[in-house]
C-alpha cells in the first residue's frame, strides 16, 4: 500500500519520499560516480523484483558482505522492498565467522563485494547453509554459483507488495556478545524510521548538507548516515576506508562536504596531518563523534583546526542506535559530558534492582522509548538480560551495561562498562574472541588480551603471550594468525611475549595487574 | 607522517629488512623489497600478488596495515612521507609504490 499522507513509517519509504519530491538529487556519490535518488529508488524496486524470485519472501534474511558503495546501500533498500531483513557484515569477516553467521541469521540470500569473497566462497562451502541466491558485486569468481549484480538489476521479475508493517523486522546488526559469539540486535521498520528522525533532528542535518561516511556500512552509525540522508534528503559520499587521508580530504574539499560523522580514531587520523594548508574545508559546519569519548584535547584541536564546525559528542550503543548527544555550546562548561537524551527518548541512571538512583551516584544507564531494539535474534536469554520490565506496566527498558552517573542538571558521564567488552576504532570486541584465536596456535601456553590508551584508537588492543615450556613465540606468526582468523579491527596492535602471567587466587588470569 | 603505532614499537615491528639500502636506487630492488614486506607482514595463503593490485581495494592492507606500509617507505626505505602524499596514486600498488619511492629518491638526489 502506497502512503499518501507524506510521512514514512517504513524504511525504504523514505526513499521513495525523496524520489518523489527530488529525484533529480544526489542521494550517494561513491567511486562509481553519483546516484540520483530517483535512481536508487527504480534500481531497489527492481532488485527487489529479483530477490523475490530468488527465494526472499517477507522476513527472510539477505547478508551483504561488502566494502561501502552505492551498490551495497541499493540492495539494502531492495532487500527491505522485498520485505526482507538485510544484514550489512564487514567484508573483512574471516570464512570462520561468516559460516557461523550464515548459520545463525539463516540467511537466504548472499550479496558479496569483491573483498569479502574468498572467505565467503570458503563459508558456503563449509556448511550447509539456508542460502539459496548469491549476488557477486564485482566478478562472479570462477566455479563460483550466483549472479553478477548487474544481471539481477535487468531482472523483468515483477514486485509483489509484501505487506510489511513497520513492526516487522528491518535489519539484523551483529555485535560482540558478552560469551564471545556474535549476537545480532534487531532492529525495526519502525526503530529506524525513528531513528532516522530523531538524530537528524538533534543534529539539525538539512536537504543541502554533504555527508562524507568513512564508517564502514556495518557499522550502525555508518548505516544511519544512510537512512538519514533518505529522512532529510541529503548527499551521502561514501568511503571505504580512511588509508590514504589526504584523497579523502581533497575529496572532502572538492565535494564541499558539510558533515562528518566519525569515532575517536578518524579524528585522531584527521588530527595527525592538520593544518590542512592548501585545502579548503570551511565548509565543513559538523563533527559528530560517538562509540567512544574524544578526550578534551581533541576536542580542542579539532574546534582550532576547523573553526567554522560544531563538534557534537555523542553515545550510543547498537541496541538502541542513540542515546544522547552534548549540546556543542555547553562542551567547555561539560567536559567529558555526552549530555541529554536524544528526542523522543528517556533515560536515566539506576541502581541494581532498577531504581533511578539521585545525581552523582553511579549506576546502569537504563534507556526506554521508540529506538529500543526488539532483542537479540534467537537469543531469548541474552534478550531478557539487556530488555526488562521497567517502572510502567508492560513495559520493557533496556539496561545498556553501561555505568553512568547524571549531574545536578541533568547531563550523563560515561563511568565505564559492566562487562569485559573492549571498544577500540569505534568496534565493540570481546577479549575473549581474540584470546581463543590466540589459543589455536600451539606455542601459546596463555594467553590474555586488553585495552591499553592510544592517541589513535582511544584503545587499542594488546596481546600478552606465554610460550609453551620449549616453544618458542615468533611475534610476527602471532599477528598474521589474528590477521587471518579475525576481522581486521580485531587483531592486537601490541603483541608481547611474557614469562608468566599473574593469576588471581583460583589460578584466572588477573587482568587488572597487566598493562 | 609518524605515528605511535606498532611499526615504532621495536618489539614487535613488522619485518624490515634491509634489503634496499638508501645508497641502490635500483627501482627493481625497491619492488622486489616492498614485495617481501607485504609478503611477510600481509599476504595471506598462497595467492600471488600483481605489480598493479589494489592493496584496499583487495582486501591486503587495511587503514592500520596502511600506516604500516608508510612505516615501512620511512623507516627502513629511509624515504620522507609527507602528509601530501597520502594519496592511492602513491601507495596503493607495489607499481605505484616502487613509481613513489623513486620519483622521492631522484627528487632528494637532485
Amino acid at each position: 500500500m502506497k502512503i499518501t499522507d507524506g510521512s514514512a513509517r517504513l524504511a525504504h519509504e523514505l526513499l521513495d519520499r525523496c524520489a518523489d519530491a527530488t529525484p533529480d538529487e544526489v542521494a550517494l556519490i561513491d567511486a562509481s560516480g553519483s546516484h540520483s535518488f530517483q535512481e536508487m529508488a527504480t534500481d531497489s524496486s527492481r532488485a527487489a523484483g529479483w530477490l523475490q524470485a530468488h527465494g526472499v519472501g517477507r522476513g527472510d534474511r539477505v547478508m551483504i558482505v561488502a566494502e561501502n558503495s552505492a551498490m551495497v546501500v541499493m540492495w539494502v533498500f531492495a532487500t527491505l522492498r522485498a520485505g526482507g531483513v538485510f544484514v550489512v557484515v564487514n567484508p573483512t569477516t574471516k570464512s570462520d565467522k561468516l559460516a557461523f553467521l550464515l548459520e545463525d541469521s539463516g540467511a537466504r540470500a548472499v550479496i558479496v563485494g569483491a573483498i569479502g569473497a574468498r572467505e565467503l566462497v570458503l563459508a558456503l562451502r563449509r556448511s550447509p547453509t539456508e542460502v539459496v541466491s548469491v549476488v557477486w558485486l564485482d566478478e562472479v569468481p570462477a566455479g563460483s554459483t550466483g549472479v553478477a549484480s548487474s544481471d539481477a538489476l535487468a531482472s523483468t521479475d515483477e514486485l509483489r507488495d509484501p505487506e510489511t508493517i513497520d513492526a516487522d523486522l528491518a535489519a539484523i546488526i551483529y555485535t560482540s556478545g558478552s560469551t564471545g559469539a556474535a549476537k545480532g540486535v534487531m532492529l525495526t521498520h519502525r526503530n529506524i524510521v525513528h531513528n532516522a528522525w530523531s538524530i537528524s533532528t538533534y543534529l539539525d542535518l538539512r536537504s543541502d548538507d554533504v555527508v562524507m561516511c568513512l564508517l564502514p556500512l556495518s557499522f550502525d552509525y555508518g548505516l544511519f548516515q544512510i537512512f538519514m540522508g533518505a529522512h532529510v534528503g541529503f548527499c551521502v559520499v561514501l568511503e571505504r576506508s580512511f588509508a590514504y587521508p589526504y584523497d579523502v580530504l581533497t575529496r572532502m574539499a572538492d565535494l564541499r562536504v558539510t558533515v562528518l560523522p566519525g569515532v575517536p580514531t578518524i579524528f585522531a587520523s584527521l588530527l595527525s596531518v592538520a593544518p590542512f594548508e592548501r585545502l579548503d574545508l570551511s565548509h565543513l559546519r559538523l563533527l559528530t563523534n560517538t562509540a567512544a569519548a574524544l578526550p578534551p584535547s581533541h576536542i580542542d584541536r579539532l574546534r582550532d583546526a576547523f573553526p567554522g564546525a560544531q563538534v557534537f559528542a555523542m553515545y550510543g550503543l547498537t541496541e538502541c542506535t542513540r542515546v544522547c548527544y552534548l549540546d556543542p555550546n555547553r562542551l567547555d562548561d561539560k567536559i567529558g559530558s555526552v549530555g541529554k537524551a536524544m528526542p523522543n527518548t528517556e533515560v536515566y541512571v539506576a541502581d541494581p534492582e532498577g531504581r533511578p538512583v539521585p545525581p552523582g551516584v553511579v549506576g546502569e544507564l537504563i534507556v526506554r522509548g521508540a529506538s529500543v531494539m526488539r532483542g537479540y535474534w534467537r537469543r531469548p536469554r541474552e534478550t531478557e538480560e539487556w530488555l526488562k520490565p521497567g517502572p510502567n506496566q508492560g513495559e520493557l527498558v533496556l539496561h545498556t551495561h553501561d555505568r553512568f552517573r547524571v549531574d545536578e542538571e541533568g547531563f550523563l558521564y560515561f563511568v565505564g562498562r559492566s562487562d569485559d567488552i573492549l571498544k577500540t576504532k569505534g568496534e565493540k570486541v570481546n577479549p575473549l574472541e581474540i584470546e581463543t584465536v590466540l589459543y589455536e596456535l600451539s606455542e601459546v601456553k596463555e594467553a590474555a588480551i586488553i585495552g591499553v590508551p592510544d592517541e589513535i584508537d582511544g584503545t587499542a588492543i594488546k596481546a600478552i603471550v606465554v610460550a609453551r615450556a620449549e616453544a618458542q613465540i615468533d611475534v610476527r606468526a602471532v599477528r598474521n594468525h589474528c590477521r587471518a582468523r579475525l576481522e581486521s579491527f580485531m587483531v592486537p596492535k601490541y603483541i608481547e611475549v611474557s614469562d608468566e602471567l599473574p593469576k588471581t587466587e583460583s589460578g584466572k588470569i588477573k587482568k587488572t595487574a597487566l598493562s | 607522517m609518524v605515528q605511535g603505532d606498532e611499526a615504532g614499537n621495536s618489539r614487535d615491528a613488522p619485518s624490515s629488512a634491509r634489503i634496499n639500502s638508501p645508497e641502490t636506487h635500483d627501482p627493481s630492488d625497491t619492488s622486489r623489497a616492498l614485495r617481501a614486506f607485504l609478503t611477510e607482514n600481509f599476504l595471506l595463503g598462497d595467492d600471488e600478488i600483481d605489480e598493479d593490485t589494489s592493496l584496499i581495494g583487495s582486501g591486503i592492507i587495511d587503514s592500520t596495515g596502511a600506516m604500516e606500509v608508510v612505516a615501512f617507505l620511512e623507516e627502513t626505505l629511509g624515504i620522507a612521507v609527507d602528509d601530501e602524499d597520502l594519496v592511492a596514486d602513491n601507495l596503493d600498488s607495489i607499481a605505484r609504490l616502487t613509481r613513489y619511492v623513486t620519483t622521492k629518491r631522484s627528487r632528494s638526489a637532485g
